[in-house]
């Protein structure tokens, strides 16, 4: 597969303040990229610096292999983080304004199938509910067939329902065959959606893979999740168990569940067993991108 | 520039406005009140410029008959008489400029007080000493030769131009400014939307609504008052649009940059109440000192009712108004190039 994008050395400061420090990645054609970090870690202002929006402090961008040039804007879509709509247009409308400002287009129809918008389309834009509202955003950057799709944040404020209806749609575009980058602070968003992540903290590249090699590399064992209602805090401490933190840490204290990291299970419930434990409601998981992230900062994604 | 884009960027930008019922009753209907209402004041026979107090008198409007004071100041156009029960009552809406002169009723040589610094007292006082003087008639009356200029007639284009300024600024400046700060402009700058389109698009989509309210407006104030227009309806027409040029051009070299509304306000209310009141929309500066008159050229809204009034009042031409034309085109020329030179999607 060719390199639709390659980001090299980008850095971009405000105010001395930098947002992103000297950060290199190439992204592959067909591919759903995911910049996956906490707020304030640099993702949106990383897009938005690809997205020609802002320019970068220093650092190069190629696009196809070339520098973006004047048609890069008819090539890309974007769904930005917040945007407001002109006001007092119907969904329609609004549509039909961001369709006529490009050459190759959707046919409306098409589109308004595609993202689910029937039912609104002659409601006003600012009346609408927000998972309405992102399905419209997603439309209106959908709306030049583009080559290259930028979703910042996508499913922000979304309950689950209309989340997993934006997933569904996300979905189908890649299955047309278009590129994606997306950044999200969920990491189930990221799992479910992403096939090649970058890990993203304090302006830079923590780790970058598949989220299964990523889950490999960073992380050991399973988890078990027991209530602390279940068992008293010293006597988990005095089974010697490999748990996350500090048990008696403030921050941990808040968690109703204490989180035991094991590599043999076998054997550590068997000890739980052994020392009386009620396993009634416990639970086990498979590890996931937030134990990597937490195991590659010390930090929680949504801290 | 794409002329499909600017066009589909003015229709959004005109729907909105249409849609937009607070903003469309001000611009319809608040030149009509004001017209109105200035009609009422200055158009009638019984606007009244002067306020004399009278004491003793009962009666708050007291009748001619009721009046025992010199009979020729008594039947005075403009003088409007009011009633007080006693002096003091009288002295004190005299020092607080409610009335500019009070008079004691029913004496021949009647007491009268005026403010020292009171210029209508000091003209009402005069009128009393001529009403009580002789008659000597060694002036000659002549009455003001041609087909007389109504003040409606003067002052009708004057609101009207106003109004076209506050929306020109507002409409413009205020909305660009609320749409970059809302990040309506950063998401059409992904697309192949150049800043040369949408300012065009913004500029006609303005233009059209200052000529069409306008001309709503005419229409409606021509229906009550019958203005008189000596010169042509398109010279006429072509002066209304070079004056809602230059005033858009200003209303986009605002909106070029910045993401404060409370700031845009500033600006323009910094701009538009001088320009209101040098630029002669309710009276005329004739006798204000040079350098009021000298600053006052550099509002297009100067320039603007100059050449309407010319057009309106005197039947002036397109040649004859030519001088304003060429200012109000370099105006928005060098508006525009440096907004365009400026502007910026971001905040």
């Amino acid at each position: 597969m060719s390199i639709i994008l390659d980001v090299k050395n980008l850095t971009r400061k405000f105010n001395g303040l930098t947002a992103v420090d000297g950060i290199s990645f190439e992204i592959e054609e067909g591919v759903c990229f995911g910049l996956l970090g906490p707020n304030g870690a640099g993702k949106t202002t990383t897009i938005e610096v690809i997205e020609n929006i802002i320019s970068p402090t220093s650092g190069e961008i190629l696009y196809k292999g070339k520098k973006r040039g004047s048609t890069f804007r008819n090539e890309i879509g974007i769904q930005f983080q917040e945007t407001a709509l002109f006001s007092l247009l119907t969904v329609r409308e609004t549509l039909d304004t961001f369709l006529k400002l490009y050459n190759k287009t959707y046919d409306i129809q098409e589109l308004v199938e595609f993202c689910r918008l029937g039912d609104i389309l002659d409601k006003q834009n600012d009346k609408i509910s927000g998972g309405q509202k992102q399905r419209l955003m997603l439309a209106m950057a959908l709306v030049n067939r583009p080559e290259l799709l930028f979703l910042d944040e996508p499913s922000t404020g979304l309950d689950p329902h209309a989340r997993h209806n934006l997933w569904e749609i996300v979905e189908s575009i890649k299955k047309n065959g278009k590129t994606i980058i997306l950044t999200t602070h969920y990491m189930e968003e990221a799992e479910h959606l992403c096939d090649d992540i970058a890990i993203m903290d304090n302006g830079r590249i923590a780790a970058r893979g598949t989220p299964k090699e990523l889950i490999q590399e960073y992380t050991d064992g399973v988890t078990i999740e027991l209530p602390r209602s279940c068992v008293a805090q010293e006597k988990v401490a005095a089974m010697g168990f490999d748990c996350r933190g500090e048990l008696d840490d403030p921050e941990n204290l808040e968690s109703d569940i204490y989180e035991i990291i094991t590599k043999d299970i076998n054997a550590d419930l068997a000890r739980l067993m052994e020392n009386g434990v009620n396993l009634g409601s416990l639970s086990i998981r498979s590890p996931n991108l937030e134990d990597v992230f937490l195991n590659l900062t010390g930090r929680k994604l949504r801290e | 520039m794409n002329p499909r884009r600017i066009w589909i960027i003015a229709a959004a930008r005109t729907i909105e406005f249409y849609r937009d019922k607070s903003a469309f009753g001000w611009n319809f209907l608040f030149p009509f009140l004001i017209v109105l209402g200035f009609g009422f004041i200055f158009g009638g026979e019984e606007h009244k410029e002067y306020k004399v107090g009278v004491f003793p008198m009962v009666q708050q409007n007291p009748t001619i008959e009721s009046l025992a004071l010199p009979e020729r100041f008594e039947t005075t156009k403009y003088l409007e008489f009011i009633g007080f029960e006693s002096l003091e009552q009288g002295l004190d809406k005299l020092r607080h400029h409610k009335v500019d002169f009070l008079i004691k009723n029913g004496e021949n040589s009647p007491m009268y007080w005026v403010g020292e610094t009171s210029p209508k007292g000091y003209l009402i006082e005069k009128l009393l000493k001529a009403a009580m003087a002789p008659d000597t008639n060694s002036a000659t009356r002549e009455q003001v030769a041609g087909r007389e200029i109504k003040y409606i007639d003067w002052l009708f284009p004057g609101i009207l131009g106003m109004n076209m300024m506050f929306g020109a600024l507002w409409g413009v400046g205020y909305v660009i400014v609320r749409y970059r700060k809302t990040g309506v402009l950063k998401r059409l700058k992904a697309t192949p939307l150049t800043s040369m389109e949408y300012l065009s698009g913004q500029m006609i989509s303005r233009l059209f609504v200052l000529m069409f309210t306008g001309t709503i407006v005419w229409i409606g104030c021509q229906m009550i008052f019958g203005f008189y227009v000596e010169g042509s309806y398109l010279d006429l027409a072509i002066m209304f649009f070079m004056g809602c040029l230059s005033l858009t051009s200003i209303g986009i070299l605002l909106a070029a940059r910045g993401t404060s509304e409370e700031f845009t306000s500033g600006i323009i209310n910094f701009i538009s109440w001088p320009m209101m009141f040098l630029s002669e929309v309710w009276f005329s500066i004739e006798g204000a000192p040079e350098w009021i008159k000298a600053f006052a050229q550099i509002f297009p809204l100067t320039h603007m009712l100059t050449g309407i009034r010319k057009v309106m009042n005197d039947g002036a031409g397109l040649v004859d108004v030519m001088p304003e034309i060429v200012i109000l085109t370099i105006i928005s020329s060098i508006c525009l190039v440096i907004a365009a030179s400026i502007f910026s999607w971001n905040k």
